[in-house]
């Protein structure tokens, strides 16, 4: 309930947590939204305009633009959901063993990340898939494995923080084992932060998707997906501009209420992490 | 000073040695055979011959160690081998497009800096007045638009609609116009808030109260204790800036047909040109260690804190 009482209290968010929620809808229930076969090509009907049965028009092959756009949001939340829990689970890991055990293992695991921080992101992400192939899964797989490092460092510096905090001592005096101490004083917190963390960062990673598909790197068509249709559309710009103008929009809009909606947030990070970032 | 670039630079050795074995073995390590990749873009049929005088020419039978040192010897002296598609030196290709590149970096670059720092004070100054709220807006709306569609919107409405602007190629100044905005965008934008967040910072720090104390002029107050203290954590955000960039601008030439290394890249990645990929990740890697490099070197020399730390 605090929560939402914190979203509310931000003018913005009255624009950005409707349009979150219908985008989680739309991507969640694509197919019962949709109202024709995303993928299904009818080179008869190809650019037309807006019509009954296509109410957005259709595209170089005929394909119901309005179903691919819903289609469109469950690719692009799907992947993101999916890169941020892999981000979230490997870096958790690295991150607290890191910080709660220390030494020489600590050292190492700072080092691999120290390394994957050296590469430009998203062009490390372009070799990657150079060498994984294209493809949803392998994009995935990229943008989790350029983004981990740098989640892994915020959690061991929290670790770090927390673990000689008086609550821990106590537990450790009175015989709980580390695992115990990590599953239930150590986890949730850092958990929490690095939900708000992530948050922030799903707008930088649904760009990161649809520009990779756009540059015909990501998601491969006929998959319907918002940068791939932007790449679809581009020679269409002189005649039919409008098939640039939805993808992008939908983009747009998807990224700035998350973008929003992960600043409110951002006054709940532990001031640790504000430094880190800075 | 020298002292700290000097054991800056040693660190560096190690790091980039083990990118270089990083970029060896992912390479390797896929399901891609290079000698397949080869014969396919050299269009030789792959039979077993052909691909085991395949391996004999690129040197693939060898064990892996001797392939990496061999490699790395051969980088060290600028040789990163021939592209399997035209059979030329990579360097020779990367080098020809590389200046457009950097050329159409450069200029994003300056567009973010030469907006950002007036944008940013004038948004700290007015803090929760008009100028502060728009430029807020304006970065919300900066960092949600993705460049590859800016690009697209940007030619609609000035090349397209009103004729002003070249939609593609390199030639004159009105050419870099569009594609150097459409890269500056998301920098700019982070950098604004960041100028106003650090300003904001430095406005309640001590040494500017005890400067207002002294009764000097506030224009003095803000330009030389506010505004020179704030510069350092944007100092540091350059560096990030610059991997954005380098990564923005192979989105950016796609669209604007500019005639950078970003294509070629990407082109590379979809042959499976492995001598291109190779050249055009270290290239990329080292300009991004450099300028961090850079940045750090600033930011100590103008706060001898960070010196004297690193020293310890």
């Amino acid at each position: 309930m605090k929560v939402i009482k914190t979203i509310l209290k931000r003018k913005l968010n009255w624009v950005a947590l409707p349009l979150v929620v219908l985008f989680l809808v739309t991507a969640t229930f694509a197919p019962l939204l949709a109202p024709t076969d995303p993928s299904a090509v009818d080179l008869e009907q190809k650019l037309s305009p807006p019509s009954h049965s296509h109410l957005l028009g259709t595209d170089h092959l005929g394909r119901d633009i309005l179903s691919r756009l819903i289609w469109g949001a469950r690719t692009s939340m799907g992947s993101v959901f999916l890169i941020i829990n892999l981000v979230m689970i490997t870096s958790l890991v690295v991150g607290s063993i890191s910080g709660y055990i220390g030494g020489k293992v600590d050292s190492l695991f700072m080092r691999i990340c120290e390394i994957f921080l050296t590469f430009p992101t998203f062009i490390l992400a372009m070799f990657l898939i150079g060498v994984l192939g294209t493809g949803m899964i392998n994009v995935v797989l990229a943008i989790a494995l350029t983004h981990w490092a740098w989640y892994a460092r915020i959690i061991r510096s929290l670790v770090l923080s927390m673990k000689n905090r008086e609550y821990i001592l106590a537990a450790r005096v009175v015989g709980t084992s580390h695992w115990q101490i990590f599953v239930k004083h150590l986890a949730p917190p850092v958990l929490a932060q690095l939900v708000i963390l992530a948050t922030l960062d799903i707008g930088h990673m649904m760009l990161h998707v649809s520009g990779l598909s756009f540059l015909g790197l990501g998601v491969q068509p006929p998959m319907p997906e918002w940068g791939v249709m932007i790449n679809d559309a581009r020679q269409y710009i002189w005649t039919q501009p409008e098939l640039i103008m939805y993808p992008g929009l939908m983009i747009f809009l998807a990224v700035l209420a998350f973008n929003i909606l992960g600043d409110t947030f951002r006054d709940s990070l532990d001031p640790d992490i504000l430094a880190e970032e800075a | 000073m020298l002292k700290f670039i000097f054991r800056r630079l040693l660190t560096l050795i190690p790091l980039l040695l083990v990118v270089s074995i990083l970029v060896f073995l992912i390479l390797r390590l896929g399901e891609n055979d290079p000698a397949m990749a080869y014969l396919r873009l050299s269009q030789i049929p792959p039979t077993d011959d052909a691909l085991a005088t395949a391996r004999e020419t690129l040197g693939l039978n060898r064990p892996w160690t001797v392939q990496y040192f061999d490699w790395l010897w051969r980088t060290f002296h600028l040789d990163f081998g021939n592209s399997y598609v035209t059979g030329t030196p990579v360097l020779e290709r990367i080098l020809y497009y590389l200046p457009n590149t950097l050329y159409l970096a450069g200029v994003a670059f300056l567009i973010t800096i030469v907006l950002s720092l007036p944008l940013g004070v004038m948004a700290a100054l007015k803090k929760d007045r008009i100028p502060d709220h728009l430029t807020r807006v304006l970065a919300f709306i900066g960092v949600s638009t993705p460049n590859f569609w800016l690009g697209f919107m940007l030619v609609f409405l000035f090349s397209v609609h009103l004729g002003w602007l070249p939609p593609m190629g390199k030639g004159g100044i009105a050419h870099v116009i569009m594609p150097a905005f459409s890269l500056a965008l998301m920098s700019l934008c982070i950098n604004i808030r960041l100028v106003r967040a650090s300003m904001l910072e430095q406005m309640n720090s001590r040494s500017v109260l005890y400067a207002r104390v002294r009764g000097i002029f506030e224009k003095w107050v803000v330009g030389r204790h506010i505004f020179k203290n704030s510069m350092i954590p944007v100092i540091t955000a350059i560096g990030m800036h610059i991997g954005e960039m380098l990564g923005g601008a192979v989105v950016v030439e796609m669209i604007f047909a500019w005639p950078g290394v970003g294509r070629f890249a990407v082109s590379s990645i979809y042959n499976r040109d492995f001598p291109v990929m190779q050249c055009f990740i270290l290239m990329m890697t080292v300009i991004f260690v450099c300028s961090n490099l850079a940045v750090d070197i600033v930011n100590a020399w103008i706060d001898p804190r960070i010196r004297y730390e690193g020293n310890n």
